[in-house]
């Protein structure tokens, strides 16, 4: 059954894929490896996990702020996420989501999805089931 | 949010594709913190200058943006880089590596960027003023010029702080606003903390539980803050003020690093949180908010300590050292280790360059290097290629560099007093069980 959230446009976009989820922030500078597209933060609910091609969920960024770059690397080497879903953003993330031209939407309650869930996001709504 | 002709004017193109860039970076931060204006900034701090991180997709995109034309329009400052600029080979960085290191530096510096290379830019002569505008990046000097300097900024991610320095403005929001630079969670510290090490050890635990707010400390005995000392140090300055600042700086990267911690306020010493800062009907440590109780900084002394005993390379400055931490390293070593014996384990002192002249001409800089130790100016272990080095093994007393190590630098960490870090780039050993 399709259910919907509303969120609120950070960038712009369309997106569908996969969900990948947590419920604990990511620093993208030294917590997703640029090479790879793997989550590599040890003890994140997510490492070993690759980012890539997902709609990547989680509560807001972290860390370093260099991480917009690695969100720009990523995406430029075809390993970046299809969108990124927060709770709250933050700069890092949201800087990296515009210019890797990344769709992005914050102000969501992430605790509805999870991984694996197929995901549609269509500008400030997604669907998901 | 209201923009003026200007503004409105820079978004649509009229001062070049360059400028426009840089605007629709600021304003999407504007829209997404629903600031009311822009603010113009009085300097910045640029991140994303190490090669090893940007990586050719980050220097392209640098260099598109330059050949588009960006340049900045106000005094910006740029982060450490992966290597030592001129003794990059001493430090066995690869040429290929340093090529394009340089390359990165280049792009900056043609964009009108002073190629300073430090996280500590309030060393070299980049010192916002109480209530400036900034807007910098590299959460360590962040959490500097709010907390230690009163001044504002939010944690910048290297392109939006570019964005800022190239359009010249900032949104008006975070930490910019009265509001914001409210605590909201008193720290009351119950344990002794004395040596910069404890002061890290402090801020790792406080920002793992803070996460992005700001804390409120009580109960630390510090020096007064010395006004206008947080550059390199004048003449006068107390023993005790420059403790005070690398005190602080020490703590702040901690807190920027284990949480998000961006403002922190020490009650009766940091400028806000003095008499002579507080500002008339803003209560700056509210009523209600929640409470820490710090009994013992044990927590964090065991987090940050792997069991390893030999120690391959010590590392000091995380945050750059000052001119006062350089001489502490040169001390401990002529007081503990036979003159003409050299260190077993490798040593790096980061600091700015300008440091590091200052350092030369005390004669400080040549007292660890006769040792074997490196004094390394413009680079960072953070941020450096330490995948092409041979260490294993890290020492340090900066709990943000024992905190990255691992997951960055691929190295084992042990954590500790300066003290114990000399002693441990003596012998090469860092014994689990010493007084």
């Amino acid at each position: 059954m399709l259910q919907s959230l509303r969120g609120r446009v950070v960038v712009r976009g369309q997106a569908e894929g996969l969900a990948l989820v947590s419920d604990k922030p990511i620093s993208f500078l030294g917590g997703v490896d640029p090479e790879t597209g793997l989550v590599i933060e040890r003890g994140h609910p997510l490492e070993g996990r690759s980012v890539a091609g997902r709609i990547l969920v989680f509560p807001g960024g972290k860390g370093s702020t260099v991480g917009s770059y690695i969100i720009y690397r990523l995406a430029k080497a075809g390993l970046g996420p299809q969108a990124i879903i927060n709770a709250a953003s933050e700069p890092i993330v949201a800087v990296g989501a515009l210019i890797a031209h990344i769709p992005m939407v914050d102000r969501v309650d992430i605790s509805c999805l999870r991984t694996d869930m197929r995901v549609i996001l269509d500008g400030e709504v997604i669907h998901f089931e | 949010m209201r923009l003026t002709p200007e503004e409105q004017g820079m978004l649509a193109g009229e001062q070049g594709r360059a400028t426009q860039r840089a605007m629709e970076i600021i304003v999407t931060l504007g829209h997404i913190y629903e600031a009311e204006r822009l603010l113009d900034v009085h300097s910045v701090q640029v991140a994303g200058v190490s090669y090893r991180n940007l990586g050719e997709a980050g220097l392209e995109f640098l260099r598109d943006w330059a050949a588009e034309g960006a340049r900045v329009r106000v005094p910006t400052t740029l982060n450490p880089a992966g290597m030592d600029l001129v003794r990059w080979q001493h430090m066995g960085i690869s040429q290929e590596y340093a090529r394009k290191q340089l390359e990165t530096i280049e792009v900056y510096a043609a964009m009108g960027i002073q190629p300073t290379c430090t996280c500590a830019p309030y060393l070299v002569g980049n010192v916002p003023g109480y209530g400036e505008h900034i807007a910098w990046s590299e959460s360590s000097a962040v959490v500097y010029a709010n907390s230690v300097l009163g001044a504002r900024t939010n944690r910048e991610g290297g392109p939006s702080a570019l964005a800022a320095a190239i359009c010249g403005r900032t949104a008006e929001y975070g930490l910019h606003c009265d509001a914001n630079r409210r605590a909201t969670l008193r720290v009351e510290v119950r344990c002794a903390v004395c040596g910069l090490d404890e002061y890290a050890a402090l801020g790792y635990l406080v920002g793992r539980d803070v996460g992005g707010g700001v804390p409120y400390f009580v109960g630390l005995s510090m020096a007064p803050l010395d006004a206008g000392s947080a550059d390199v140090p004048q003449e006068g300055t107390s023993q005790d003020a420059l403790q005070t600042h690398d005190a602080l700086k020490l703590l702040g990267a901690a807190l920027a690093s284990s949480g998000a911690v961006a403002l922190y306020h020490v009650q009766g010493v940091t400028p806000e949180a003095c008499i002579e800062g507080v500002r008339p009907g803003v209560d700056l440590c509210p009523c209600g908010i929640p409470r820490l109780v710090i009994e013992s900084l044990e927590p964090a002394i065991t987090a940050l300590n792997a069991s390893v005993e030999s120690i391959d390379l010590v590392v000091i400055g995380c945050p750059h050292a000052s001119l006062e931490e350089l001489r502490q390293v040169a001390t401990l070593i002529t007081a503990r280790s036979p003159r003409g014996q050299r260190l077993v384990s490798d040593l790096w002192v980061t600091m700015p360059r300008r440091v590091r002249e200052q350092g030369e001409a005390l004669g400080l800089v040549q007292v660890i290097e006769e040792a074997g130790g490196q004094v390394i100016a413009d680079g960072c272990v953070v941020v450096a290629p330490m995948q092409e080095l041979p260490y294993h093994t890290l020492a340090t007393n900066s709990a943000k560099m024992a905190s990255y190590a691992l997951p960055h630098a691929g190295l084992q960490v042990r954590f500790g007093s300066l003290e114990r870090c000399i002693n441990a780039a003596i012998t090469g050993c860092w014994p689990t069980h010493q007084p």
